[in-house]
């Protein structure tokens, strides 16, 4: 509390001493999860508050501590395949993508083109629903309930291409080392298509209801900022760096899968707030739209049937290390390999996108109120499963 | 003598069931209107088309635990609820649904709604400071701010009315209004609109329960029947705030053809109907814009409005 000097009668007469001297106040610690309607799972965030004023911010993770890097140890290199679905439980195509990259170059497996275009496809599907979560639950977080239901009206008809090709809506496990598990299913092309084409008019209806709404503006404009250098300094990475001007994409600098063999543009935002980031998001999902659209083009073609690579029985790569990245809905993810020769990683690390995201929700929220704090956390979209690992 | 006590009763007993019962199916319309805004389909399994809903509710929230939280100041506890809903059921007492029909007619009726609803308040304020818990503390001291100072514009917007009707008596208001107070004044009729949202609490000024922020403000901590006093209050507050919108902009029970509550009731609903469309449309403002709102953009248009209108009105009596 500032001094603020004055007047004061006392036993002397009347004296000039500070007024607020005997006035304690003190700051609020306010425990934000891990059981709060909008932290996203099992995140703690804990608040010191002046008022509504954040003054601290600290982060507790680990409610969902599974010990994935050390369970790998103890599973084959097909056996940690479904493993990766529970890290970002909501994206697991783009979950599997990541770790087959790092065993394939390991093992220096080529994977045919087909297979190729099929995960690029799933990758950009999952890229779409977990946009589509992300958008629902930022919405709802700032109040904007409609917006929810719509997202997930949406996400549902992703959800049942899901289930056609792999008989699993959340947990895919999809992909396999060298290919995919089998090939599109009869029908599936068509109904993928029909989805791609009615994307964008249902895209409108959230438009309509929060693009251009004042309260939405108020809410996000100048919220939550982080500059470019900040945010790549604190690990910062996907749509949320794009949010800040930085044209960063996995799949622009080192493409994986076909990105460099379809259309595309990088959505890049130079507002450094939380609308730039939703804006980012929003044009992710119509560019996924179109690279699935390309993606069926060149699948409807192929009669190949290639879905998988020829690869030995058991898989044992040889001794050395890899790293492979992809551009998960969340941004950067890696998986770092070390294989000692065995059937088994000798170590496997997980770059998990939400983890390091995360970090810079104290920066982002220095100085702001608690409803910021609630914007902050929806618009840099992390998922526990993928922090806590 | 006894003859007028019973009649007297028997509207209390009349508009008290009748206010109560539309209370409990005001929660069931609006989850129902909202549901179909949103695609889905709303309460579909007790009744047919879930009409039984609203008394599932009531029974399940009789049935409740009734936890006291150990931090909270026992007697407050327990008495904000039932402050916070017995001043919105009594506001019913002076609310004219027809010519002839309503528990009691006061010839400052404005001023006795005004008045009682801002006791309301002090419920809500009660509750947060009385949980001994840190989120309804901040809903308290939100809803504090927030709905004394949009008290405060809710009395302004009705000012340009009353000094057109020139009574504070809900029946004469709603007799003077050859034309409806509408036309006369548009701006304060959006002002009132508005502040009602913020007096109320409802979405896009949901603050002191923003389920998203703070749990669930100021009644984080109330379980069962307390919270129903809480949930029954908001909805009763929201049906007076409209019957106060249509009495004295809308012309009250005035209309041609069909009788007069009938036509209260239209208007009624029409404005309740609004309320809800707003909330499944809109996101939250934020405390600070929310109040920044009230103080720099609202009270200069209303005290304008309130000048306008007495210029105008010597004007046109003056030539």
């Amino acid at each position: 509390m500032d001094e603020i000097r004055g007047l004061v009668v006392t036993e002397e007469g009347l004296v000039e001493q500070d007024l607020m001297r005997d006035t304690l106040t003190k700051e609020m610690w306010v425990n934000m999860g891990p059981q709060h309607p909008s932290t996203h799972g099992v995140l703690r965030v804990v608040l010191a508050l002046e008022g509504e004023r954040i003054v601290d911010t600290e982060i507790y993770i680990g409610y969902l501590h599974r010990g994935f890097e050390k369970f790998a140890e103890s599973k084959t290199y097909p056996q940690f395949l479904p493993i990766t679905d529970r890290l970002d439980y909501i994206s697991a195509h783009a979950m599997n993508y990541g770790y087959v990259l790092a065993v394939e170059k390991l093992m220096g497996i080529e994977v045919p083109l087909r297979a190729k275009y099929i995960r690029t496809l799933m990758a950009e599907l999952t890229r779409i629903s977990s946009h589509l979560l992300w958008l629902a639950t930022h919405a709802l977080d700032i109040g904007a309930m409609t917006v929810f239901l719509y997202c997930f009206r949406e996400r549902e008809m992703i959800l049942d291409l899901f289930e056609m090709v792999c008989g699993a809506r959340l947990t895919t496990s999809y992909f396999r080392i060298g290919g995919v598990a089998n090939d599109l299913p009869d029908g599936f092309i068509e109904k993928c298509r029909e989805f791609c084409n009615i994307f964008p008019q249902k895209a409108k209806d959230y438009d309509d209801l929060i693009l251009k709404n004042r309260i939405w503006l108020a809410r996000t404009i100048n919220v939550a900022n982080i500059s470019g250098e900040e945010g790549l300094n604190l690990g910062l990475s996907g749509p949320s760096i794009r949010g800040s001007g930085v044209k960063w994409d996995i799949r622009v600098s080192e493409p994986y899968g076909v990105y460099d063999k379809v259309e595309w543009e990088m959505a890049v935002e130079d507002g450094c707030d939380v609308y730039a980031r939703y804006l980012v998001r929003l044009k992710e999902m119509r560019e996924s739209c179109k690279i699935c659209q390309q993606c069926l083009d060149f699948l409807e073609k192929d009669d190949s049937g290639e879905f998988r690579a020829k690869v030995p029985k058991v898989i044992k790569p040889p001794e050395g290390e890899a790293y492979a990245c992809v551009e998960a809905p969340k941004g950067e993810l890696g998986f770092y390999i070390v294989s000692d020769g065995s059937t088994k990683p000798y170590r496997l690390k997980i770059r998990a996108p939400s983890f390091a995201n995360l970090m810079s929700l104290p920066k982002m929220v220095e100085g702001a109120l608690v409803a910021d704090v609630i914007a902050a956390i929806g618009s840099i979209d992390v998922v526990l499963g993928e922090v806590d690992r | 003598m006894l003859l007028e006590i019973g009649i007297a009763l028997l509207k209390i007993i009349v508009v008290f069931a009748l206010a109560l019962l539309t209370v409990a199916y005001l929660t069931y319309i609006e989850r129902k209107v909202i549901g179909h805004m949103q695609v889905r389909m709303g309460p579909m399994r007790v009744g047919p088309h879930g009409l039984l809903q609203p008394i599932a509710d009531g029974l399940k929230l009789f049935m409740k635990e009734d936890i006291v939280p150990y931090e909270a100041y026992r007697f407050t506890f327990y008495f904000a609820p039932i402050l916070t809903l017995v001043t919105a059921l009594i506001l019913f007492a002076v609310i004219p649904f027809d010519k002839h029909f309503a528990i009691t007619r006061l010839n400052i009726g404005v001023m006795y709604i005004l008045s009682i609803a801002s006791v309301g308040v002090l419920g809500i304020l009660l509750a947060g400071w009385a949980s001994g818990s840190k989120y309804p503390i901040l809903g308290g001291l939100r809803s504090a701010a927030q709905m004394l100072s949009y008290e405060i514009f809710l009395g302004f917007s009705i000012i340009g009315a009353l000094m057109i009707s020139g009574s504070l008596d809900l029946v004469k208001i709603v007799e003077s209004q050859h034309v409806w107070n509408i036309v006369y004044q548009p701006v304060a009729f959006v002002i009132y609109i508005i502040a009602a949202l913020g007096e109320i609490n409802r979405v896009p000024f949901d603050l002191p329960e923003a389920e998203t922020e703070l749990v669930a403000g100021f009644h984080t901590e109330y379980s069962g029947m307390k919270f129903a006093y809480f949930f029954l209050a908001e909805y009763a507050n929201m049906i007076i705030v409209c019957s106060m919108a249509t009495i004295l902009f809308l012309g009250g029970w005035r209309g041609p053809v069909l009788p007069g509550f009938v036509w209260f009731l239209i208007k009624l609903f029409a404005l309740i109907y609004f309320f809800i469309w707003v909330r499944a449309t809109f996101p939250r403002y934020r405390y600070d814009q929310f109040m920044k709102i009230g103080w720099k953009i609202m009270l200069p248009i209303v005290l304008a409005n309130i000048v306008v209108t007495g210029v105008v009105m010597m004007m046109v009596q003056g030539g």
